[in-house]
């Protein structure tokens, strides 16, 4: 097969012409350019899988704070709230955000997460998809397609934007996530393949221009709660793509918004913590706080 | 652009926090001692930069040291490397820079034997991606993706064709070949990637091509 596919076109493409869903097409891109079988492919992304479902079981409960002190606690007091006031929006909602906070607590106290498809970015994908999963009763198996198909536009978007805050700021990272977030969920249910690029297409194209600004340049603020808001922007995108909404862009030419976008972006507002909420009155006292 | 895959995007399964300053950092340490290949007495790290300003916050020692004691980048003892056995028999020191030659995570290694030392400078260049530059005085470029052969040997003419045709011959496909010299004549390095493995046969039929000074198989790093 034609494992050349660089473009959402090609491979909403290569799905119609080969009646496969998406995962089924990034699957086989991965096994025949790597050397694989299929199987091995879905053996690693169930390591994944296994490693996201223990970062949030472990997250969920400790209570270390970062090195810097900043974060750690944030997922508890979430808990704590939730325990005896339940959240307006139900018991998916409040999983998402304790998921997000788990999982990315858990990054910042040194603890095992997967990088998907970064580590500051680490909390958004599990917590969606794992809270419709576990809360709508799907399979191991459907987990998989999911995590695949979320892998697969990640992959696409990556080809043209590098996925770092350093290149493109947060769009590149919480922003992708947040994509690959909405893909997944959008898999699980059972959304169609333009249903599910459009998911992603909304997500992207909402959270446009997102800088990377943390705060004595630590993955910490606002990396950690930045993760439960992107999730539940997911979930948004999800709700509209299922009901036929379409994103006006289709999203190849989002990720080529995105691209200029961040190329266009001061370099002091990528990663450099010279700029935004790091060089703010509060940021500096932290970065003296931290690093003397 | 390298094409990126879908394992690049759903993984690695990593300690964290920053794929950059913590994964990054432990697979530098990890790809200097595979290329080091014995135990050290100590090394010595100096951090440059953004490693030197931000790696405490990101446990960017932590995992170097980690690194160069072979666990991988998911291994949950990183956190506390310092305090564990395993780092108890070994000397290490870090020490701070900035120079803006030099990338923004990067990082020198030397390591210090009974009686030997090797330098090794590298650079934690996104996403958990690494480049080692430098191996004593030689520029190279090693990624830790491929099983790759460092050669040191005299610069003349038909040294790279007898060695790239004692791997032909084997049925080894090359991914990468990269070249350097320190002056006409002198001393030269090759460093060549290749897909899959070589054995032991190969390299030693490589020792024996007149003029090589030195063969060093450094294997890839896992994840």
């Amino acid at each position: 097969m034609d494992t050349n596919i660089n473009t959402f076109e090609q491979l909403m493409k290569a799905c119609i012409e080969q009646g496969k869903e998406i995962y089924e097409v990034a699957q086989e891109i991965m096994a025949v350019d790597s050397d694989l079988k299929v199987d091995q492919v879905r053996a690693h992304a169930n390591r994944s899988l296994f490693a996201m479902k223990e970062a949030i079981q472990v997250g969920l409960c400790s209570k270390e704070l970062s090195m810097s002190g900043m974060c750690g606690q944030d997922c508890f007091r979430v808990q704590e709230r939730f325990n005896s006031s339940p959240a307006l929006f139900g018991s998916t909602f409040e999983k998402i955000l304790k998921y997000a906070l788990a999982t990315s607590e858990e990054n910042i106290r040194m603890g095992r997460i997967v990088a998907c498809p970064t580590a500051g970015s680490c909390g958004i994908l599990p917590a969606a998809m794992l809270a419709v999963a576990e809360d709508c009763n799907y399979s191991i198996e459907e987990q998989l397609n999911a995590l695949i198909t979320a892998g697969e536009i990640g992959r696409i978007i990556s080809s043209k934007v590098a996925l770092a805050g350093a290149v493109a700021g947060c769009q590149a990272e919480c922003g992708v996530a947040s994509a690959m977030a909405a893909a997944a969920v959008c898999q699980l249910r059972g959304g169609t393949i333009s249903q599910i690029l459009n998911a992603s297409a909304l997500a992207l194209k909402n959270i446009l221009g997102l800088t990377c600004d943390p705060v004595a340049g630590l993955v910490e603020v606002p990396c950690v709660k930045r993760n439960p808001f992107l999730a539940v922007h997911a979930i948004t995108a999800v709700e509209l793509a299922l009901a036929s909404v379409e994103s006006k862009i289709p999203i190849d030419e989002i990720v080529d918004a995105m691209e200029q976008t961040g190329a266009m972006m001061s370099p002091t507002l990528k990663e450099s913590s010279q700029a935004g909420l790091a060089t703010t009155k509060t940021g500096l006292e932290v970065q003296k706080r931290v690093f003397g | 652009m390298k094409k990126t895959t879908l394992y690049d995007v759903i993984s690695p399964v990593m300690i964290g926090p920053s794929s950059s300053h913590t994964a990054g950092a432990v697979r530098l340490g990890l790809l200097a001692k595979n290329i080091y290949k014995n135990t050290p007495k100590k090394v010595i790290f100096k951090l440059y930069n953004s490693y030197a300003h931000t790696g405490k916050g990101h446990g960017t020692e932590k995992g170097l040291l980690a690194g160069v004691l072979g666990l991988g980048v998911d291994d949950r003892r990183i956190k506390d490397i310092f305090d564990s056995e395993i780092s108890k028999d070994i000397e290490y020191e870090f020490q701070y820079c900035d120079n803006f030659k030099y990338h923004p995570n990067a990082v020198d290694m030397t390591f210090v034997g009974e009686d030997s030392q090797m330098f090794i400078s590298g650079e934690s260049v996104g996403a958990g991606e690494i480049v080692i530059r430098k191996i004593n005085d030689f520029t190279v470029k090693l990624t830790g993706k491929y099983n790759t052969v460092l050669i040191v040997y005299k610069d003349m003419p038909g040294m790279l064709s007898q060695v790239t045709s004692t791997i032909q011959y084997h049925g080894i496909n090359i991914a990468s070949l990269y070249c350097d010299r320190n002056a006409k004549g002198q001393q030269a390095s090759m460093i060549i990637s290749v897909d899959g493995e070589l054995t032991s046969e190969v390299i030693s039929t490589i020792e024996e091509v007149p003029n090589v000074y030195f063969v060093s198989y450094i294997e890839k790093l896992e994840n």
